[in-house]
């Protein structure tokens, strides 16, 4: 990954390895000795927790998988003997269940921690597009993994997302016909689903590695936002911050742990457990919450443009992706050169706002659309776009930063705080 | 709602559904073998499950034939197909209790509350379809189902005395044992791992300010 200073290691067969195969120097620069600014906060625990959700999905997916049958007659029913007859099944399946909700909790976070600390800004622009597309990836594994115990919303769910494609002209249905396998959401949809939901994760482990290789390039960002100047502003990350990790990691496991022991099927719907009927519709489809705030946005277009040329549904569907894909412009609609919201004073109230606001789509997305919240749901998605394309452009010409300090070390020693202006040593 | 299954009631509850509810709710995630877990022994589990036919072969001419129910065999159930319920139920289709109390919201709740609320004759003014009954909790308040439970219903073995609302209590322990058996296990697991969990991390984060300690941050 990052560049290998030359170790001396004092084991032959490692050196002999090392010398062939430069593993034992990798995992020494980029696990022990990748130097981390000595300022780093609780916010930044979050990268790696995502990664170790990932591996627990993986891992506990891979036993599920074991004992899973992709059928659209049987699927249904092997989940139920996964949960009754298999030993611990049912542990695994809570695990893999609730750690797709932790995992996106973990990436939310993570995300809205690189929005206030402007993690995004140059030279972290292809970092930070990589990020967006990890996202992009976990939405399509979820999407595709609540489908697979073959319930009630797991069907529903998959006709009412895969039926969105129809939205596009000319070729819409096409579309539609080719992702499904058939003429309705069936056996070979199940089938496709569970290759793709086992295939994915393995394409996000790789872009996990590439998010790391670019991480380990550019360096940590830090909550000041101001580059490193030497080796005064970092610690090596072993132990510092495995400690930190490691510690931040109990703390998560027993959040985790206390849903999956406790509340397994917090995060669910009771219309999950009544196995997929055709024939039958739930009242109100809704999918999984962490796609809530996306699921408003495609609501919230509830009318044609240009006489009818282009229909509310086909705007709802290019609104709902837009959302996402308007994250990797995100270094380029933000001008303002100062990373961290803490020398910003005004987008730190906009970054608040616009958290709030996505929380609002949440909710909105959550409740049928009836009365206020349609009306709801298409304010809260003005402002989701106000804020990428008109706010952080404007931001940038009228606010005034305020005065940075000289550096991370100056900053957080006790001595430096006379050295830097008052105010800024937060 | 439970954090232990009460034994007693779940055995009571088993009863009622095998009396009752079983004439038209099948109950197919379940097998005979699992009733062990309500306490009641080997024999009284081949006993119960004798009372049952299931279906095997095919035999040495090719027929299939109807046996009695092994402790192995699953809960058979009343209907043959989707179909032939409606048909014998007036065009309602009486649901699977494997999942009931997780499947509907209100859980537990639910199944308690619709067991309890019949309400004949139905309000003033309430238009109530033929072959239809009224009832408080039930979405719509008209159910296909008549009400299944009156005092006395069962005679219970442990001479309990079978109210409608005891009933329906023990039917609804029983059902939520049902569909998920492994609950007890999951909770007892469940602390004993938060335990050790919340005394690690206490642990760690002594490690932590440990290794921190000579740096300023």
């Amino acid at each position: 990954m990052a560049s290998h200073s030359p170790y001396e290691w004092k084991n032959p067969t490692v050196a002999w390895i090392d010398r062939r195969l430069p593993i034992f120097s990798m995992a020494r620069a980029d696990l022990v000795d990748y130097p981390t600014p000595k300022n780093l906060n609780y916010w930044w625990n979050f990268g790696s927790l995502a990664g170790i959700v990932l591996v627990i999905m993986i891992a506990t997916g891979i036993f599920l998988a074991m004992q899973y049958t992709p059928h659209a007659s049987l699927a249904f029913e092997s989940v139920e003997r996964i949960m009754r007859d298999v030993n611990y099944g049912w542990l695994m399946r809570y695990l893999h269940m609730n750690g797709a909700s932790m995992f996106f909790i973990v990436v939310y976070i993570h995300i809205f921690r690189g929005l206030y600390y402007g993690s995004y800004k140059a030279p972290r622009e292809i970092l930070w597009i990589i990020g967006v597309f990890i996202l992009l990836a976990m939405m399509a594994t979820g999407f595709m993994g609540y489908v697979l115990p073959w319930g009630q919303m797991s069907f529903w769910g998959a006709t009412v997302i895969t039926n969105l494609f129809s939205a596009f002209p000319l070729v819409g249905s096409d579309i539609v016909t080719w992702l499904w396998g058939g003429f309705s959401v069936d056996n070979p949809t199940l089938n496709r689903f569970f290759a793709l939901h086992y295939l994915l994760p393995f394409i996000l482990f790789g872009l996990v590695f590439v998010h790391l290789w670019a991480l380990h390039t550019v360096k940590s960002n830090n909550p000041l936002g101001i580059d490193v100047k030497g080796p005064q502003d970092t610690l090596p990350f072993t132990p510092y911050y495995t400690a930190k990790d490691m510690f931040g990691l109990g703390v998560f496991l027993i959040f985790y742990l206390f849903f999956v022991f406790f509340q397994p099927n917090f995060f669910g719907e009771p219309d999950n457990f009544i196995k997929a009927n055709p024939l039958v519709t739930p009242a109100h489809i809704v999918p999984e919450w962490y796609f809530l705030p996306f699921y408003a946005i495609l609501r919230a277009i509830t009318f044609d443009l240009f006489w009818g040329l282009v229909p509310a549904k086909l705007l709802g569907v290019l609104a709902m992706f837009a959302a996402v894909l308007i994250l990797a412009l995100l270094p380029w609609l933000d001008r303002s050169p100062v990373r961290s919201a803490r020398f910003r004073p005004i987008f730190k109230w906009v970054f608040w706002l616009f958290l709030a606001n996505c929380l609002l789509l949440g909710y909105v997305g959550a409740r049928p659309p009836e009365g206020i919240n349609v009306y709801l749901g298409q304010a809260a998605t003005a402002v989701y776009f106000l804020f990428f394309l008109v706010v952080l452009p404007l931001l940038s010409f009228i606010e005034r930063p305020r005065p940075l300090p000289t550096s991370i070390s100056t900053a957080v020693t006790p001595a430096g705080v006379g050295v830097s202006a008052r105010g800024v040593a937060e | 709602m439970f954090g232990t299954f009460d034994r007693a009631s779940a055995q009571r509850g088993w009863q009622v559904y095998e009396e009752v509810c079983h004439a038209c709710h099948g109950l197919r995630f379940v097998a005979f073998r699992n009733l062990h877990a309500l306490g009641f022994s080997t024999e009284q589990v081949e006993a119960i499950a004798s009372r049952f036919e299931v279906q095997a072969g095919p035999n040495d001419e090719g027929e299939m034939f109807m046996t009695p129910a092994k402790a192995a065999s699953h809960i058979p159930s009343p209907f043959a197909n989707d179909q032939a319920a409606r048909v014998a139920n007036n065009g309602a289709l009486p649901p699977d209790l494997s999942l009931i109390t997780q499947a509907r919201v209100g859980a537990a709740d639910y199944v308690y509350a619709i067991l309890t609320h019949y309400r004949d004759p139905a309000p003033e003014g309430f238009n109530l379809n033929s072959g239809m009954f009224y009832n408080e909790y039930f979405p719509g308040h008209q159910i296909g189902m008549p009400p299944p439970l009156s005092d006395d219903r069962v005679t219970y073995l442990d001479g309990t005395k079978a109210t409608v609302s005891q009933m329906a209590h023990d039917v609804t322990t029983f059902l939520t044992w049902a569909a998920e058996p492994n609950m007890e296990q999951r909770k007892q697991l469940g602390i004993t791992v938060l335990l050790f969990l919340i005394v690690l991390t206490g642990f760690l984060y002594a490690l932590k300010r440990q290794i921190w300690s000579d740096v300023e941050h």
